[in-house]
Formats: C-alpha cells, sequence, structure tokens
C-alpha cells in the first residue's frame, strides 16, 4: 500500500509530463458546450474536476455512442468489394482522470456483458485495457447519490488503478494497481505520504463522505423473489404511468449496454455502426412481421427496472446493475426514480 | 480470440426458389476460405448471421445438416430490408456469415431416444437440418422411431419437397404431411392443421419420447394442449425461438426473455424452461 502526495501546483505539470507515455481523458466542458462531458484532452486541457459528475457517463470511453466497426466499399470493380474492415484506431495507454468511483465500477459491471469466456466484444475490451483510471473521490455527495447500497460508493476503489482524494491544497493519491503506480511515476509524482497517516486522514474525509449519503436502497428479498413474481407484480402500469420512452435514463445510465448495428452507405463505399439503443423504444425488439414481444411502454419500463435490479442479479449473482449514481432519477423529465421502483420490489 | 463481429466470406453458390408464392428462396453459400469451412463446424438447431455489406445482417436458421459438406444452406423468407436484398442476389456474388450462433437440439439427450418432429410453414429449416442428421448412416441407429409432422398452408407452400417425398419413401421414419387445405385431387397425404394431425399420428409421451416444436405462434399455441394431453411432460418438449437480434451474440441486449438470452442461451429452450421465464418472444 502506497500513498502519494501530489501538491496542487504540481498538478499540471504532472498531466503534462504524462502526456509522453500517455493519452489523457477527463472531464471537460467546450466553450460552446453547456456541459463537461469526458473527451480525450487537447496539450493545454485541463480536466475540470469541480464538476461534481458529467450529465452524460464516462462510459463512451470504450462504448462510444456511434463508432465504426468495419468499413467496406460495395466497388464492383474493386477486389476487396464487400470485405469488411475494422478501421484503424488508436489504442495506446490512456489515462481517465477525474473519472469518479461510481463510474469506474460501472466499467466492471459492463465488462461481464463485453468480455465473455465465449466472446470478446473488441472494440469495448481493447479500449477498456489501454485505460488507467485515475479517480477522484466524492467528497461531497448529492442527494441523488446511493453509491454506498451497491457495490460501489464515494471512495470505492474497486474499478480504479488510483484513488486521488482532494484534500484542498494537496491530492492524496492512493496507488490501487501496478497500472496506476506506473501513471503517477510518468507524471513525476513520486512524494511518498506517511502512509498510515495518508490512510488515516483519507479515511475520515471518507467517513464523511459516506456519512452525507442519506439515501439507500435493499434488494434482499428481490434476491429471494421469483423472476415470474417481480414480472406479474401489480406496481408495473404504476411505475411506467408517466414515462414518455424517451431514453434518457438508458443513455446516461453508466451500466446500460445495450447497442444497435447498422449500415451506412455513400455512393459506393459505407461503414458498418455500433450505435446505442435502447430498451425504452418500440423498435428495440420489433420483429420484422410486425409482431411486438415488448409492445407497450408498460412492459419496456419493467424490462429495464428488471434487468438492473433482477435478471442481472440473478445471472451473475454479483449485485444489482446499479452504481447508485443518480443521473437517472436527476434527468428523468418525469421524475421516476429507482430507489422507489427498488423498494416498490423489494417490498 | 478473433473479431465476433467479422463474417465469414462466403460465395452464393446456389439460389433455389422454394415455395409456389415465390416469398422464400433457398440458397447455398461456399465458404471463400476453404478453412473457415471448418471453423463454421455448427450442429442441427443452430443459426448464423447472414451479413451484406451496405444492408445489414440478419439471423437465420442452418437449414443445412452438420452431415452435409461443402456448402451451408439457408432458407429465406422475403420480408424486411435484407432479405428482399437477398431475394434480389445472383449466384456468383460474395457476402458474409457468422457463426454458428446459439445452442441446438439436445442431441445427447436424444440419444437412443423416440422423437417425435413437429413444424409448420416456413420454421421446418432447422427441422430439416436434424431430420438429414438423424437420418444419416452413421446417426439413424442412435435413435429409436422418428416421426415428423409437417404442414403447410397448400402443397405448393411445403419446403423440401422433393426430401419429403424421398423420406415418405423410407421405412425408417414416419412421415406425416399435412396442407391446411388442397384442390389438388391427387394430393395423397393429409389435409388438416398441424395440431390436429399431431393428435391423431404423434406417438404418446413418455419418459423415452421427446417431441421438436417449431411453427407459428398460432400453430404452437394450439399444438402444445395436445402434446400435453398426449402425455408429454414439459421437460419433453423442445421450442426453438426467434426475436429480434443484432449481435448474435449475447451483447447488445435486445433479444432477452428474463435473464436468458435467446441468441446466446438459446434458441432452444424446453418448454419447461421457457414457462419459467416471461414469455417476451
Amino acid at each position: 500500500m502506497k500513498v502519494i502526495k501530489i501538491n496542487k501546483k504540481d498538478w499540471v505539470g504532472g498531466l503534462e509530463k504524462s502526456r509522453s507515455a500517455y493519452r489523457l481523458v477527463g472531464p471537460f466542458k467546450e466553450n460552446d458546450k453547456k456541459f463537461p462531458v469526458f473527451k480525450e484532452l487537447d496539450k493545454g486541457q485541463e480536466p475540470d474536476l469541480t464538476t461534481l459528475n458529467t450529465v452524460i457517463s464516462p462510459k463512451s470511453i470504450a462504448f462510444p455512442q456511434s463508432e465504426v466497426m468495419f468499413e467496406y466499399t460495395m466497388d464492383e470493380k474493386s477486389e476487396d468489394r464487400n470485405s469488411l474492415k475494422r478501421p484503424k484506431k488508436n489504442y495506446s495507454s490512456c489515462a481517465v482522470i477525474g473519472i469518479r468511483p461510481y463510474d469506474a465500477t460501472a466499467f466492471l459491471l459492463v465488462k461481464k456483458n463485453f468480455d465473455t469466456a465465449d466472446f470478446r466484444d473488441p472494440y469495448w475490451c481493447d479500449a477498456y485495457e489501454a485505460c488507467t483510471f485515475v479517480g477522484l473521490a466524492i467528497n461531497d455527495p448529492d442527494s441523488t447519490d446511493f453509491s454506498t447500497s451497491t457495490k460501489s460508493g464515494p471512495f470505492d476503489e474497486s474499478g480504479l488503478d488510483v484513488l486521488l482524494v482532494d484534500m484542498k491544497d494537496h491530492f492524496l493519491a492512493k496507488v490501487i494497481t501496478d497500472k496506476g503506480d506506473a501513471y503517477l511515476t510518468a507524471a513525476g509524482w513520486t512524494t511518498e505520504a506517511d502512509t498510515d497517516a495518508a490512510i488515516k486522514q483519507i479515511d475520515e474525509v471518507k467517513n464523511k463522505a459516506e456519512a452525507k449519503i442519506s439515501s439507500k436502497i435493499a434488494f434482499d428479498n428481490i434476491e429471494k423473489k421469483s423472476i415470474m413474481e417481480l414480472y406479474e407484480a401489480d406496481f408495473w402500469d404504476d411505475v411506467a404511468f408517466a414515462c414518455i420512452n424517451c431514453g434518457t435514463c438508458t443513455y446516461l445510465c453508466p451500466t446500460c449496454w445495450c447497442f444497435d448495428i447498422q449500415d451506412e452507405n455513400h455512393g459506393e463505399s459505407g461503414k458498418r455502426f455500433k450505435n446505442w439503443d435502447s430498451c425504452m423504444f418500440p423498435l428495440f425488439t420489433h420483429h420484422s412481421s410486425g409482431h411486438n414481444p415488448r409492445g407497450t411502454k408498460t412492459m419496456r419500463v419493467r424490462q429495464r427496472f428488471m434487468h438492473k435490479l433482477k435478471y442481472f442479479l440473478d445471472k451473475y449473482e454479483d449485485g444489482i446493475m446499479c452504481v447508485g449514481c443518480g443521473r437517472c432519477i436527476r434527468f428523468c423529465p418525469v421524475n421516476i426514480d429507482i430507489r422507489n421502483v427498488c423498494a416498490l420490489m423489494n417490498s | 480470440m478473433q473479431n465476433p463481429y467479422l463474417p465469414y466470406p462466403v460465395r452464393v453458390d446456389d439460389i433455389e426458389i422454394a415455395t409456389e408464392d415465390k416469398s422464400l428462396k433457398t440458397f447455398k453459400f461456399v465458404f471463400t476460405n476453404p478453412e473457415d469451412e471448418d471453423k463454421f463446424s455448427y450442429k442441427a438447431g443452430q443459426f448464423a448471421e447472414l451479413s451484406v455489406t451496405g444492408m445489414g445482417e440478419i439471423p437465420i436458421g442452418i437449414a443445412s445438416s452438420p452431415v452435409e459438406k461443402g456448402f451451408v444452406m439457408f432458407t429465406v423468407f422475403k420480408t424486411g430490408k435484407v432479405t428482399s436484398y437477398l431475394h434480389s442476389m445472383k449466384t456468383g456474388d460474395i457476402m458474409g456469415i457468422r457463426g454458428p450462433l446459439g445452442n441446438w437440439y439436445p442431441w445427447d439427450a436424444l440419444q437412443g431416444k423416440n422423437v417425435v418432429i413437429i413444424g409448420g410453414g416456413f420454421a421446418f429449416t432447422t427441422l430439416r437440418s436434424s431430420i438429414v442428421y438423424m437420418l444419416h448412416p452413421d446417426n439413424r441407429k442412435k435413435f429409436n422411431d422418428i416421426n415428423v409432422i409437417y404442414g403447410a398452408r397448400t402443397p405448393g407452400m411445403l419446403l423440401y419437397k422433393d426430401e419429403l417425398a424421398d423420406w415418405e419413401a423410407r421405412d425408417d421414419i414416419n412421415m406425416h404431411i399435412t396442407v391446411d387445405g388442397t384442390d389438388d385431387p391427387d394430393w395423397k397425404y393429409n389435409i388438416g392443421f398441424v395440431p390436429t394431425i399431431t393428435e391423431q399420428k404423434a406417438p404418446q409421451g413418455d419418459a423415452n419420447t421427446y417431441a421438436i416444436v417449431c411453427g407459428p405462434p398460432i400453430m404452437i399455441k394450439f399444438t402444445l394442449p395436445v402434446l400435453e394431453k398426449l402425455g408429454y411432460a414439459n421437460d419433453h418438449i423442445i421450442m426453438s425461438l426467434e426475436n429480434r437480434m443484432k449481435c448474435g451474440i449475447g451483447m447488445c441486449g435486445r433479444c432477452n426473455i428474463g435473464k436468458e438470452l435467446v441468441c446466446k442461451d438459446g434458441p432452444v429452450f424446453t418448454l419447461d424452461e421457457l414457462n419459467k421465464t416471461p414469455g417476451e418472444y
């Protein structure tokens, strides 16, 4: 266990120094944009560590909203016609600076989907494996944060390589993995703090932060109930009543991974894309015959909550598919609150 | 591990109109790289994604049988963007197939058992694959009685008519072909819906008899009570499902019925398994 002390006046210099070996990704607000998003930082751009969280989760680092899987030509004269080629993409080492702990935990949940014993999604996995996650602990959680009742929390280290804790004039950087150690060295941050004293300081801030989280969920009864009992429960019409199936919850969620595959052509050439999709959309499950197994709004809303809080739980036996970041609660236009739905399911 | 989204290139080797209304065509594909055929080693009941650059991909059951070498075969109903384009393709065209995908009929459990195949309309493709597999000289002795009940709207809508006639002539398989109706005075097989013919012709259910049922929802709906009446236990009724799919490898999230993914945990399930999932198919 090692804790590095990073003086804030050495912060920007260290980031710039690390660029010789790493691409940097972090939250950043462009001048013409309303809010910061995770993006690759150009030289001179610093990660915005003041925003508690980005509206759109950083899942797009490994799972862009739209990604080219293949390029092809349909030109009859070309020898390569109809052969699919994966475009070159930069998968060199990348440090994700300022990701919040629960968003990093979300990568571990999504990994269960994209990196399996049978198949490996190379687009997600290659991007994920290039990353070193240098997370920033949440000292002051907001009212919709319920991460401590999931497998995460404001100081959760499970998805991180380094945990940064803001101590006003300096950061304490808890080294979690060798990958994290290598990044700190590349940035030239090597001043070791007294480990015991530093851990004690970190734990104090952590305990204060966790104590601020008043919102809790429980899913112990959901675990015990059968899928069919929950599926046939009588509250789904009420839960779905106000929903407009806009899909905001699924797009902002750090753990939602559903996607579509579409070909798009320009003249003789084209691209096969992997695009975010959403279980809120009727077309998601629409058969070509016209039949739709999830043809009503209630069925789609039920699918979202059942997937997150029951199917995932039963399938992997490793908790729910939610890290408690609160985005879907804050940005739902009709105030549907996953904490209330979870309570209904657990009652 | 190779990119699971990258199809094997194949050449369209043969196209045959499969039904009198021309809504179904049977395609034979040959792998342009012969070594890909070994990689595409499949079992009867599996499916593949047919990939047409510029159009997209569609999940289709494999109609050829593992015992048939040198080609793979699919019978495709013209219904959407990709299938319509496929119907306009010519022999010699290059496209792709991705697979084999999903699970298969439980061939290990079926060894030494009686097998009753019940099919309707154009859902007969993987059943054809299964029959050809079971009738192969290396395999026939592994199974006891084989009964096939197969129905279509009219004689002209039956798939694989030549093979049906061959199987009719054999004594190691009991064929019960039926049509909903016909004005053909020479029609020498059954007339009636699949559930009715099942009730009349299928053997009684017991521990040694399995039914494999594939067909349109309306046929399934009325066949299941018949099987129950005949004494088939739910774990002896095997079904193959269809749902909208994209990835075919359990990742894109749309084809689930509860926690099971039709593309990866299925498409083959027993009725017993299906009864424990929300019936979202």
